[in-house]
């Protein structure tokens, strides 16, 4: 229905931005994985396999790599158990509350990360909040430690940033089941609870499935918990890419584990739009 | 309806439960805001149970302090070029998936909406290695860059969702009483889309004050406020901190709100951010 | 239980059965939304294995008195009983009740199949059982091919046939029909219209069918419930509400009429040109005549028996098909419309006739009782 200048003039300018900052940094990422890094500190052009052969060779990366997907994977099931019956109650119980509570859901949403990791970072210290409000209802007599700089403080943390993340899409495909289904279902007999289990929990797969791909993924890259809470038990894979392209200066090394995680990534994002598109029914 | 109100396990005692488990949920999101908030006004500082000696002392150090401020200035100056690129590309970039085709559209597609769920550690490292390969410097316009990127993302999306609410009949009707199709898209496409381009602005400029991730490997010599936060985390925990953390609340609960009444009261669309995760995973 | 007395408004003589047992007895039932009045004490028996149709516009509260029947809202007042015991307190998974939904409301993550066997499943028979009873009632709605189909890929008849078989495979003691035939088209609505009321006499049960379309309530109830803003205005037999509806709104809603609003002095009843004897007291009366029932005065012109003459010029005609609508216009400006079966084309001036007890008198507006 538009004319072709017009179609050129719209479609050009992102696609040659697009081009320029995204595609071609993505695959220089890939070139520099094949790159290594010189004694004088220079880039070397040369197109070797070594960066992941060093992968694979030396433990501590493909061990990290698997402790993030661990705590990634925690961090997906807690925002999940948070946020599905947050999104189920809000759709199907608030009544006239709904809306007023949407918004207070939103609003951690744009908090800022830093703000929010940084609050429990005073929560979970030694002489944090936590800690002296234990002692003082004597329910402890010294501060736990495992509170922070631990794994468990980076799960909390992030389970904390992700749960409205999972919220949003499960409370958006509830609220896209047809309301005349429950009442037929239950016409046909079935209790409250089975109407859930039957009807209800199938059709907000695809809801589920968003919101724990986004929370899964983005815990999995994150490098700011980690190092703000995480301690030495707390390093995350993308710690040690900081690191590389930092004090341990091996841009190719980085640029390599980067990249792995960029394909395991996409290839999560691939198996749940599949997984979606078979659990999408309307 | 009184029946979906007795919809949870037997009709009032499952759904009392269930609203006590979601106020507990919500007391966890909003616990270390409310924390933060309160301790800002701590005179002893942060941690330490009870609060006592309330004072608005951290506030006025905060207010004094000038490298703080700088980067505020910094921060607004960069969110507010992220927003003009991220616009000025990202509403072409929904119009051209809404309505033309071309080769490589689905790659176009998903490269678009990938910095979305990419974590921005492998946005912010491939761009940064760009900056090198090109000799380009280290700065605040690098920063615009990356935040312009990866926010093309989210204009995208929200004017793509305007666009699919836009009564094509309305266009049809312009070109049918003589207009062209330059004068069509700006007299009668653009104000249709006025909602979704001021809603995706509020979001971006929002959105690019918090960014971290990406900018945190472009930085030059100028910090942008979370940098500047994070720089000082690194040495030490101050309540000033909290002071500037709770005024960045405040600030985000008022953009926040404006944006969901822009939307709310636009169409009754409440869903909008949940479409952004949507794209970002479904990649459509 | 105290019975409502319907003496003194005979329309709805027919609404309570004075004998025998009904299957279902809604009592005095109100309904308030908030400061909106929807329902306002209806009483009404359905008896087993009738058709009955509640009739109405929208906003007249029929489909809000079938959800009380089925259990998704609760009367503000009254009583719905069932068998002799009373159906409110239970919620809808307990009534032997169902429903076929305005939109049908297919699960869309189920095959045909699996919906049918919803009610079944649910109610936890073994799989065994399970299996010949939908393959029947699949084959009772001619659905059989598509059993292993999703909903979005059927068409609208044919979810709507499904709907069907996935409420009567329960072998419910009533079947509520919400508007089932609305999003069909002309054609395929009149199809439905007819296997819907073969159906219902083939399986025995109790229908309670909700339409605002008149003419689809006359073709397949045993009984209509005309319903208006919340009250019943008439329940009858299709032919007796057409032939003699209580009110006007009831003459005007269901087919077509002339309303003649006379005068009544010593039993003859004088609406402008035109006066006829009958057999009501003084007054202003208002009287119903179905176009229909005026026709074309003799060839000759002279009257037959005691037929009422009316002559006017046509002022409009449309052709029905089978039949042509006039306008007709007498001198001193009385327009009433007239049907005649089709032949030609009409112009100027004609004479026409009608039976005095074709001029049925109506209540004008409800009176409170």
């Amino acid at each position: 229905m538009f004319s072709r200048a017009y179609k050129a003039v719209v479609t050009l300018p992102p696609l040659l931005w697009v081009t320029v900052f995204l595609l071609i940094p993505y695959l220089l990422m890939f070139c520099y994985s094949f790159w290594s890094v010189s004694a004088e500190q220079t880039i070397v052009h040369a197109w070797r396999l070594d960066n992941y052969r060093e992968l694979l060779r030396v433990g501590v990366y493909w061990q990290t790599l698997l402790r993030s997907m661990w705590i990634a994977g925690r961090v997906t099931l807690f925002s999940l158990l948070l946020g599905y019956p947050l999104a189920y109650y809000l759709s199907f119980h608030a009544g006239k509350w709904k809306d007023l509570l949407y918004q207070l859901v939103i609003i951690p949403l744009w908090v800022s990360y830093l703000v929010r990791a940084y609050a429990w970072k005073t929560i979970l210290g030694s002489d944090g909040v936590l800690n002296t409000l234990l002692q003082y209802v004597h329910l402890t007599k010294h501060p736990l430690e495992f509170l922070l700089y631990s794994p468990f403080a980076v799960v909390l943390t992030l389970t904390h940033i992700y749960t409205p993340f999972t919220f949003l899409p499960i409370y958006a495909s509830l609220e896209h089941i047809p309301g005349n289904l429950v009442e037929a279902s239950q016409d046909l007999g079935a209790s409250p609870l089975q109407t859930f289990w039957r009807v209800i929990v199938p059709l907000s797969v695809p809801g589920v499935l968003a919101g724990a791909t986004f929370a899964f993924v983005l815990s999995l890259g994150d490098f700011l918990a980690p190092l703000l809470l995480g301690g030495p038990s707390g390093i995350m894979i993308s710690n040690i890419v900081v690191s590389l392209f930092g004090a341990a200066y091996n841009w190719p090394l980085g640029a390599a584990i980067a990249f792995v995680m960029m394909v395991l990534v996409v290839g999560l994002l691939f198996l749940s739009e599949r997984l979606e598109k078979k659990w999408s029914f309307s | 309806m009184e029946l979906l109100m007795r919809a949870a396990g037997s009709p009032v005692k499952g759904t009392r439960w269930l609203g006590l488990y979601a106020v507990a949920v919500f007391a966890f999101l909003y616990l270390p805001i409310a924390v933060l908030i309160i301790y800002s006004f701590n005179g002893e500082g942060v941690g330490g149970f009870p609060p006592h000696n309330l004072t608005v002392g951290w506030y006025r150090t905060l207010f004094a302090d000038g490298a703080i401020w700088d980067s505020v200035i910094n921060s607004v100056l960069v969110a507010l070029a992220a927003v003009t690129i991220a616009l000025a590309f990202g509403v072409p970039a929904a119009l051209a998936l809404d309505r033309a085709q071309f080769p490589g559209k689905a790659l176009f597609r998903r490269l678009v909406l990938l910095p979305l769920i990419l974590p921005g550690i492998i946005t912010g490292l491939s761009l940064l290695m760009l900056f090198r390969e090109a000799d380009v410097k280290l700065s605040l316009l690098t920063i615009v860059l990356g935040h312009g990127t990866a926010l093309i993302s989210v204009a995208t999306t929200e004017v793509f969702a305007g666009l699919q609410k836009l009564d094509r009949a309305q266009e049809e009707a312009s070109l049918d009483l003589g207009a062209n199709y330059w004068q069509t898209f700006w007299r009668i496409t653009i104000p249709n889309l006025r909602l979704s381009i001021i809603g995706a602005a509020l979001l971006i400029f929002t959105l690019s004050l918090d960014e971290i991730a990406v900018s945190f490997f472009l930085i030059g010599r100028d910090n942008t406020l979370p940098l500047e936060i994070w720089g000082r985390l690194r040495r030490g925990i101050t309540p000033e901190i909290n002071a500037i953390s709770t005024i960045i609340f405040v600030f985000s609960l008022i953009a926040i709100l404006l944006w969901y009444h822009l939307r709310f009261r636009s169409d009754g669309q409440t869903e909008i951010a949940a479409e952004l995760v949507e794209a970002a995973v479904q990649g459509d | 239980m105290v019975p409502i007395t319907t003496s003194d408004r005979p329309a709805l003589a027919g609404s309570v059965s004075p004998s025998a047992e009904p299957l279902l007895r809604i009592r005095n039932v109100a309904k308030t939304f908030g400061k909106n009045v929807v329902l306002r004490d209806v009483s009404l028996d359905i008896a087993e294995g009738e058709f009955l149709t509640i009739l109405g516009e929208s906003g007249s509260g029929k489909t809000t008195l079938l959800r009380i029947v089925a259990g998704f809202e609760t009367a503000t007042a009254g009583e719905v009983w069932m068998g002799g015991e009373r159906l409110d307190p239970f919620p809808p998974y307990r009534r032997r009740v169902n429903t076929v939904f305005q939109h049908y409301a297919l699960f869309p993550h189920l095959t045909v199949e699996q919906n049918v066997g919803y009610g079944l499943r649910v109610a936890e028979l073994p799989a065994e059982e399970v299996a010949p009873r939908v393959e029947q009632a699949l084959g009772m709605v001619k659905m059989t091919a598509y059993a292993h189909s999703k909903p979005s890929t059927i068409s609208g008849g044919q979810q709507q046939r499904v709907a069907l078989a996935r409420a009567l495979i329960n072998r419910p003691r009533l079947l509520l029909l919400d508007e089932p035939l609305s999003a069909l088209d002309a054609n395929l609505r009149r199809q439905m219209q007819v296997e819907l009321k073969s159906l219902q006499r083939e399986v025995g049960i109790s229908f309670v069918f909700v339409t605002h379309d008149q003419e689809e309530a006359m073709v397949m109830s045993d009984r209509i419930a005309l319903l208006r803003s919340g009250e019943l205005e008439q329940v009858a037999t299709p032919r007796e509400i057409y032939s003699h509806p209580a009110t006007a709104y009831t003459a005007q809603f269901i087919g077509h009429t002339n309303l003649l609003r006379a005068e009544v002095k010593k039993g003859v009843a004088r609406f402008g040109s035109i006066s006829w004897p009958v057999q009501v007291p003084d007054g202003r009366v208002l009287f119903s005549l179905r176009p229909e029932k005026i026709r074309l005065a003799g060839a000759s012109g002279a009257t037959t028996g005691d037929a009422v003459p009316f002559r006017g010029t046509v002022r409009h005609q449309a052709f029905q098909g089978a039949t042509e609508l006039l306008q007709i216009e007498s001198p001193d400006g009385v327009v009433l419309s007239v049907r005649i079966a089709s032949r030609r084309e009409w112009r100027g001036e004609l004479e026409f006739e009608f039976s005095p007890s074709d001029a049925v008198p109506v209540r004008d507006s409800r009176e409170r009782v």
